[in-house]
């Protein structure tokens, strides 16, 4: 944590409400973004309880299994889940026909015109979609496998596809196929409480929009604690996992009736979820709302369209019929996947800092970038054939940078492109001076506006603006012996069905 | 490896505290409440946190730390589901189902060092009166078993464990005697092993809690007069295997945790002095009515007998102690900087106070050639001039 986000923390204390950390948004947010807040039953993987979803705050849909330790009820709210879910998801898969297996096309091919997005309360929520898209993607249809003795219902193999793409998508820095509400509220703001406390999406709301008359720290001790008479939360978690007060006074009474086959209690069970569900689902619209309110920053979009690529590019492995997601990476893949997410936090590390002052204070406190007034401009050219402006510029600044002589910087252009330069020393009246060392054009003489003047702010940093991944790697089937060789061609069998799964 | 296996093992083990101390932390829990025992969960936390002797002296005295904060009115949000619960139960049913067969069976396999085959597994009777009893009763099976140079399987063995002066009983789910005569544990848990990866921060809580296990495990190896190189260093965590309730199993490595908790645990002040330093008559006894829930002590006295034992809080305390929203209040209401984490309040030096760090950034107050106030004030000018730039 930068020490300006620290004291954005302190101030929250000091003021009772969170501080900005940002000042414009750095996600996507999508128009109708698709929300998906979860519940699990306690100490079973994969063993869903309920879920509330859909693109429209007023009207969620409440999915629930009544007794989730039975297979064909999990079946069954799959198969809804999937049914809400896929049209949605495949609703922006028209158009952009031939997209390239990659991230990154070379030709002027485009991704699909958007993408889906979807929304989940919190970190735990975005493990939970990868759990759950683990456990549906081996699953066979009765029309894969017509002697499968408990045949998944026809889509959702598909949506555990989806939803195992969308799960490695989010560990992507910076992407925004799947974001988790918390995660989007805590880049944005500082309040006056942990990181770990900041895990609640109740109290994180609690401290950036407080109600009327209580401080963040009042409002969110009640969002994390406030019981009612039967000790059960008023403000219930925001899932996966229920509170066990609820389990243990409510939900396994209601379960019990359920078993013994009593009339209405299906209702129950329904209209429990829904007082445990309904807070959350609210809280992440609330949380929109908050996000919207922000400008967008100025890469996002480039971004999003690295996402758009992504979406695009599985939508074609789909179409190409290509196996589900192997259960785990070999060497290529997984040494590829590393690579491109080093690649995008340094790209998400620069942009950021590019779109928002705010951040970039924060890379001139730690010295990797800095600020001031040109007082000098001599222009000097360079020794080749054919003379290129080379001028030094001297600059007066209070950050306290330590590039070493020679090191390249970087400064934005109001283009949007980057002009490269070089450091040549720290004079002894406290300037410094840059030597300019591109982005001036072809001409002898430097392109309008290339050019810093006397009296121009400017600010260079030390990071590249666009920085690029590593070496190629190898193709998959020429994998050295050394990380396992080739991978086997095999496509992976799908979890035996046992007797243990039901209890 | 055995030295010698001649000398019986002591009667009673050498955990029981002076009797003077004994009476103390009596009067401290409240004459007429019987001790909490401290298992290795607890140890594991407070371990977690060496320096707070508030939580050291209430474990130590065997305070019941979550009646102790309903009192305080700050109650732990702490409980387990039923339902995981049964899981948990069913599961740890199943793996042992077989007379151990089934645990040796995995252990074999994930060792894969050709240990012979189990013809036959000992399932030694650890049943035996009061704590002291198990304990003498597991250090003899034990023995036993080591001697017999076969594979046998303890289930729920008992173990003490001497802490900060106290004794303490750790019962772990079971513990294997290999043929060669050493030991592992074993930690059976309900959360799911996916294609041979578990959630890290689960796995991490359970290496550090078998550490526990096998820290009191050398201490009876002590005791019998073998080496400590008994008890292996790779714990077998057994989990359910994906979405199913078939076993998977995988050997842990826990010398690191092994090292931070002995560490740690030598580090805990020891509770006699934590006690000797508290006002004459401070007790935590909440005087409990009839419904033996309720009690009947003012919060205000027993918040004042907390305070008079040092705590150190720091967020990470909110999901491993009963107390932690007590003491979470009392950290922020003396506006320490350690409340928003420990991280956090590295980086600030020795300002400790959240006024104290804002004054110094606003140049109120601090000394401008100590660095740290140097970096907050420059980071204050930074955060302003960008925050105004977009205002304005």
């Amino acid at each position: 944590m930068s020490l300006i986000t620290t004291l954005a923390r302190l101030e929250a204390v000091r003021d009772g409400r969170a501080r900005p950390l940002a000042t414009v948004r750095h996600r996507h947010l999508a128009e109708k973004p698709f929300v998906f807040v979860p519940l699990t039953t306690a100490g079973e993987a994969g063993a869903p309880l309920g879920a509330m979803v859909g693109t429209d705050p007023d009207t969620p849909r409440l999915l629930v299994v009544p007794q989730p330790r039975d297979r064909d009820l999990r079946s069954a709210f799959l198969a809804e889940l999937a049914e809400a879910m896929l049209p949605y998801i495949e609703s922006y898969a028209e158009g952009a026909e031939y997209a390239e297996d990659t991230e990154n096309t070379s030709g002027s091919e485009e991704p699909c015109a958007d993408a889906p997005q979807l929304l989940v309360p919190s970190a735990a929520g975005v493990e939970y979609v990868r759990l759950l898209g683990r456990s549906m993607r081996f699953r066979r249809t009765a029309e894969q496998d017509p002697d499968a003795p408990h045949p998944a219902p026809p889509r959702v193999p598909l949506l555990g596809r989806w939803l195992t793409h969308f799960g490695e998508r989010a560990r992507v820095p910076g992407s925004s196929l799947l974001p988790a509400m918390t995660q989007l509220l805590g880049r944005h703001w500082a309040t006056g409480q942990s990181v770990l406390e900041d895990q609640h999406l109740g109290a994180l709301l609690a401290w950036i929009d407080p109600p009327h008359g209580l401080t963040g720290a009042e409002a969110a001790a009640r969002a994390e604690r406030e019981r009612d008479r039967d000790g059960l939360l008023v403000h219930p978690p925001a899932g996966p996992a229920t509170d066990p007060v609820f389990d243990n006074k409510r939900l396994a009474p209601a379960i019990a009736r359920y078993d013994q086959g009593r009339t209405g209690a299906e209702r129950e069970i329904h209209d429990l979820l829904e007082t445990q569900l309904r807070p959350t689902w609210d809280a992440v619209w609330r949380g929109v709302g908050l996000l919207r309110a922000l400008p967008e920053g100025a890469h996002v979009a480039d971004r999003w369209k690295r996402d758009r690529w992504s979406y695009t590019a599985h939508r074609d492995r789909l179409r190409a019929g290509e196996p589900p997601q192997p259960k785990q990476d070999d060497a290529v893949t997984a040494a590829r996947k590393l690579g491109a997410r080093e690649t995008a936090q340094a790209q998400l590390d620069a942009q950021e800092a590019l779109d928002d002052p705010l951040v970039m204070a924060g890379r001139r406190l730690a010295g990797e970038a800095f600020e001031g007034e040109v007082t000098a401009v001599v222009m000097e050219y360079s020794q080749a054939k054919v003379p290129r402006p080379r001028p030094l510029v001297t600059v007066r600044t209070g950050d306290a940078p330590h590039p070493a002589e020679g090191a390249r910087l970087h400064r934005a252009l109001p283009g949007g492109k980057s002009q490269s330069a070089e450091f040549v020393a720290h004079e002894a009246d406290g300037t410094l001076t840059v030597r300019l060392t591109g982005g001036m054009g072809r001409g002898k003489v430097p392109e309008a506006g290339s050019v810093p003047e006397p009296g121009d702010t400017v600010c260079w940093t030390l990071f590249e603006h666009a920085p690029r991944g590593g070496p190629e790697l190898p193709d998959p089937d020429r994998t050295p012996w050394t990380h396992g060789g080739p991978p086997a061609a095999a496509a992976e069998a799908p979890d035996p069905v046992t007797a243990e799964d039901l209890l | 490896m055995i030295r010698s296996l001649d000398s019986r093992p002591e009667a009673r083990p050498e955990t029981a505290a002076p009797t003077a101390l004994r009476q103390r932390l009596a009067e401290l829990r409240g004459p007429t409440v019987a001790p909490r025992p401290l298992d290795a969960r607890a140890l594991a936390a407070l371990a977690a946190n060496p320096g707070c002797h508030r939580r050291a002296l209430l474990d130590g005295a065997g305070v019941d730390k979550a009646a102790l904060s309903r009192a305080l009115g700050a109650p732990a949000a702490f409980g387990q589901s039923q339902f995981a619960f049964v899981r948990g139960h069913a599961f740890e049913a199943r793996v042992k189902a077989d007379g151990g067969a089934e645990l040796v069976r995995l252990l074999r396999e994930r060792l894969g060092d050709g240990s012979p085959a189990p013809e036959h597994v000992d399932l030694p009777d650890l049943a035996a009166a009061g704590p002291e009893g198990r304990t003498a009763r597991t250090a003899l099976a034990l023995r036993e078993a080591t001697a017999a140079g076969r594979w046998a399987v303890l289930d729920h063995p008992l173990l003490a464990l001497t802490v900060a002066g106290t004794p303490a009983y750790l019962e772990p789910d079971a513990v294997v005697v290999h043929p060669d005569g050493s030991w592992t544990v074993v930690e059976i848990k309900s959360f799911a092993m996916v294609d041979g990866s578990a959630d890290s921060a689960k796995v991490g809580a359970a290496a550090r809690q078998a550490a526990v296990y096998a820290l009191a495990l050398e201490a009876v190896a002590e005791r019998l007069g073998a080496e400590a190189g008994l008890v292996r260093h790779r714990i077998l965590l057994v989990c359910p295997k994906d979405f199913s309730n078939l076993p998977a199993a995988s050997l842990v490595d826990v010398r690191k945790q092994l090292a931070t908790t002995r560490r740690q645990l030598a580090r805990l002040t020891g509770v006699a002095s934590i006690a000797a330093a508290l006002p004459e008559g401070t007790t935590f006894d909440l005087c409990l009515a009839d419904d033996g829930r309720t009690s009947m002590r003012p919060a205000a006295e027993l918040a004042s007998a907390v305070d008079a034992v040092a705590a150190a809080y720091a967020p990470e305390c909110l999901a491993a102690c009963e107390l932690a929203f007590h003491c979470r209040a009392r950290s922020r209401a003396a506006d320490a900087v350690q409340a928003l984490g420990r991280g956090l309040r590295a980086e600030l030096g020795g300002l400790t106070t959240v006024g104290a760090v804002l004054a110094a950034a606003s140049g109120e107050a601090g000394d401008p050639d100590d660095p740290t106030v140097s970096a907050l004030r420059r980071a204050a000018a930074l955060r302003a001039q960008a925050l105004a730039g977009v205002a304005g």
